[in-house]
């Protein structure tokens, strides 16, 4: 079942000088995430997926789209995030990464916002250890920390972990 | 979106043309090689190379008019009479066809010819034409609608004597129950030439009279042709006995065609009825080369071919693929709600599912093709190889019509490549060899396809020594692939070749042995869900064996069960089920199970262990497993929590752009909308060693 269904229209605002920008924000155990909502194209409710043998435990297994196969990560493990409980308010984000249509399997869902490119701000130093960083940049709404993923590096570096 | 620029479109369509041709071209010299060609045969090559070279100067393509304008000129030359059909020649024309056809492709994709390739073929061809016949070439040559197929026959006929022929012919009652019929003889003596029927119809009796199985019409055909009365003889020749008919020879004359009047080119199917003369237009010269065009196309049977852009045929694949899946859910669903087998809905759907499995079957056939275009690009490898190593090879292809999927043709074209030249370079001995074990001196590569029981097997012999046996265990040993003296049997030491690294050629030539060996060739046809087998006779050569599937897109599966999961076996691998008992099973050394199946032994494997799903059963006793054939010829038995179903499942790719799981080559959707995987058992067993005893977790 299809909760939501965007329509993307890229000229929206084609008049606005500082650039907004639209973020789909949901929840991963007690913390806050957001995706960019031009790279989301579905939200799918929870459904049994079929596990692949040996994959690694992020890879959630594969689901049924339509009659495409689709492959879905367990976010949180991706994240390396503690354990939780699974719920009904569990969904799957279908998203696009390039050509590629990948699911995210994420707690909850909780809201579309809508932000000035410059409430972003980039997250601060921390000594990356050589691995890309899954985290874009981060903002604050109504004094909550939001992290914007870097869809890309979630998905293309689980590539060369799994190889 | 942008409108397509339509001079592409013609040149797109310019192009497939051309292949048409080629294969044409191939075709006819085909036939001029194997001595079958009839007169038409080099009208046909000529015309094919005049149609290039007319298309080719519409789209300004210097080099390929050029080209196609000599080889033209060479045909025009034999097609003439003035130049004799030899060995040689012929052997010129295919190396010709080849370059054409390098040209053409060059052309399409844009990129240049090394010229030097062609200067040399110029040459031979020029040293059989006249200095006369090399006039530069007509600069208005094309005109796109003068490239018309017409062959000058009125010139053929005219300068050659011509016989005008009496027929009588009256068909016995009996000639019908054979299965003959009056309008394919009276059309293939008008593909002899002009010819005008009447049809007697004076001895039909009035209708109480009338027996209706008795024949009461007999036809008068005067017709004018060069043939000789023989030939026009032969054209009764399946009716022999089966009616009376006379043949007389009436005049003799150049323009006899005039005493016949206007020519009726058409022989309607009414004929039998009784008809006046054919309405007469004031006619233009009687001989018209639609009579010629007839006599062709009745031979090679009159096809309507459509073309059709391939991405609508993927998605007609797609959808009904769809359609199979969503069928099997709404049955799922029928039965769910416990409706009565019997019960009109049920009825309607068992009618529903016949109906999808037929249009599955023809959506499949119209992606089949036949393999001719791959064989014949065959054999175009084989007179490169042999003309690389210096051996006289004759390449026999059978069954070249046979029908297989697309994508499998476009797959197997590479190893099929490989392994042709394998066969002309390992396989052939040299000249010298087989005058000495009295062979013929030219070698013969067989390529054969044909259907068996749902497969096609495609199968590449020669007639050359056989695999030495002797030296590829030799070889085995010396690239540590096996250990010396190991007792083999012939099958073991044949299956070597299939070993990565592998190569028998003691020097490496540089037709073969560049490194990729007969195991890319496996790996390959195994990718596409086929088998590869050798056999081998001394002394009188190799076959290689390829048995594929006919289509990529459905499979007929095992559904089975292992750990709460459903998974899917290709059934073609399954040779049996077998339920394990105490008495049968056994262990090798400790995580090492076999089971004794008959007098043999088989290594048995848990399915839910070897995927990574659960721990190791504690015992197999009561547990089902199924018996897997390889490739090979060897067994292995995997054991499995259930077996549900055995049906046809539509293969759907799996993403493996970012985790390709082994031991699975597809995926499925099932009744319940659920995804089922497609297992590759070889690879299971074959990775079965990797799997740590103890899980975690």
């Amino acid at each position: 079942m299809c909760l939501w269904n965007w329509k993307h229209n890229m000229s929206q605002d084609p008049a606005l000088e500082n650039e907004t920008i639209e973020l789909l924000t949901f929840k991963l155990g007690d913390q806050e995430y957001s995706l960019d909502i031009m790279c989301v194209r579905e939200i799918r409710s929870w459904t049994k997926a079929t596990p692949l043998p040996h994959a690694p435990s992020f890879m959630h297994g594969v689901i049924n789209l339509r009659g495409t196969v689709l492959p879905v990560m367990d976010l949180a493990k991706r994240l390396c995030l503690p354990p939780r409980q699974k719920s009904d308010r569990n969904v799957i984000v279908v998203v696009k990464n390039g050509d590629t249509m990948t699911g995210l399997l994420v707690d909850a869902v909780s809201d579309i916002v809508a932000l000035k490119c410059g409430d972003l701000q980039p997250p601060p130093e921390t000594g990356s250890q050589g691995v890309p960083a899954v985290i874009k940049s981060l903002t604050l709404i109504e004094d909550r920390m939001i992290r914007v993923l870097d869809l890309h590096n979630v998905v293309s570096f689980a590539k060369k972990e799994a190889a | 979106m942008t409108a397509p620029d339509p001079m592409a479109e013609i040149r797109a369509s310019f192009f497939v043309e051309c292949e048409e041709l080629l294969e044409a071209l191939q075709d006819g010299l085909q036939q001029m090689d194997e001595g079958s060609a009839d007169h038409e045969t080099i009208h046909v090559v000529f015309r094919a190379v005049h149609s290039i070279k007319g298309g080719a100067g519409a789209f300004g393509l210097e080099t390929l008019v050029h080209f196609a304008h000599r080889y033209e000129t060479t045909l025009d030359a034999v097609r003439s009479g003035s130049l004799a059909v030899a060995p040689d020649l012929i052997r010129l024309f295919f190396r010709a066809t080849d370059h054409l056809s390098d040209l053409v492709r060059a052309a399409r994709d844009d990129t240049e010819l090394p010229e030097e390739a062609g200067r040399e073929l110029l040459c031979d061809l020029d040293a059989h034409t006249s200095p006369l016949d090399d006039e530069p070439i007509p600069e208005i040559e094309f005109q796109p609608l003068g490239i018309s197929l017409d062959l000058d026959t009125s010139g053929v006929i005219e300068s050659k004597r011509c016989i005008g022929f009496d027929i009588t012919f009256k068909p016995a009652a009996d000639m019908f129950d054979t299965g003959n019929d009056v309008y394919p003889i009276l059309g293939a003596l008008a593909g002899l030439g002009p010819c005008e029927v009447t049809c007697d119809t004076s001895e039909l009796p009035v209708m109480d009279k009338l027996a209706p199985e008795t024949c009461y019409l007999s036809w008068q055909i005067k017709l004018i042709s060069d043939v000789d009365e023989a030939e026009v003889a032969s054209m009764f020749e399946f009716v022999e006995g089966l009616c009376n008919y006379t043949i007389d020879e009436v005049f003799d004359t150049k323009h006899a065609s005039e005493n016949v009047g206007p020519e009726k080119s058409d022989i309607s199917p009414n004929l039998s009825e009784p008809e006046p003369k054919a309405p007469s237009p004031p006619g233009p010269p009687p001989v018209k080369s639609t009579i010629k065009r007839s006599a062709d196309t009745d031979a090679a049977a009159v096809k309507t071919v459509v073309r059709v852009d391939l991405d609508r045929i993927e998605r007609l694949v797609n959808l009904v693929g769809e359609l199979v899946i969503n069928q099997a859910m709404l049955a799922q669903s029928l039965q769910d709600v416990g409706l009565s087998p019997h019960s009109d809905a049920m009825n309607g759907l068992e009618e529903f599912q016949r109906l999808t499995r037929d249009i599955q079957d023809s959506v499949m056939m119209i992606r089949a093709q036949p393999v001719k275009p791959l064989f014949q690009r065959m054999s175009r490898i084989v007179r490169e190889a042999s003309a690389a190593v210096g051996k006289d090879v004759r390449l026999i292809s059978e069954g070249e019509n046979t029908e297989v999927d697309k994508t499998v043709i476009e797959r197997i074209a590479d190893p099929l490549t490989h392994m042709i030249r394998n066969a002309v370079d390992h396989g052939l001995e040299s000249p010298q060899d087989r005058r000495a074990a009295g062979k013929p001196e030219s070698g013969t590569v067989r390529l054969s396809a044909a259907h068996r029981s749902g497969r096609v097997i495609i199968e590449v012999s020669d007639d050359g020594a056989g695999i030495n046996r002797k030296r590829v265990q030799e070889i085995a040993v010396n690239k540590g692939l096996i250990i010396a003296g190991m007792p083999l049997s012939d099958t073991e030491i044949d299956n070597l070749l299939f070993l990565p690294g592998f190569s028998t050629a003691s020097s490496i030539s540089d037709l073969s042995g560049r490194g990729v060996g007969m195991d890319v060739v496996r790996t390959s046809i195994q990718s596409l869900g086929g088998r590869i087998s050798i056999t081998s006779v001394p002394s009188e050569g190799t076959t290689f064996s390829i048995s594929l599937p006919l289509t990529l897109a459905v499979l007929d599966g095992m559904v089975i069960e292992v750990a709460g999961e459903t998974l899917v076996l290709p059934l073609n691998m399954v040779t049996e089920t077998l339920t394990l008992s105490a008495e049968t099973l056994d262990s090798l050394q400790p995580g090492v199970d076999i089971v004794r199946v008959r007098s043999g032994f088989v290594p048995l494997f848990d399915l839910g262990h070897q995927l990574g799903y659960r721990a190791k059963k504690e015992s197999y006793v009561g547990s089902v497993a199924l018996l897997i054939t390889h490739e090979n010829g060897s067994l292995g038995a995997l054991v499995v929590d259930g077996i549900q179903d055995q049906r046809q499942v539509v293969i759907k790719g799996l993403d493996d752009t970012f985790y390709r799981a082994p031991g699975i080559a597809a995926a499925t959707i099932l009744g319940d909308g659920q995804i089922a995987l497609i297992l590759d058992p070889s690879d299971i067993i074959a990775k079965a060693a990797d799997v740590p005893l103890e899980l975690e977790a």
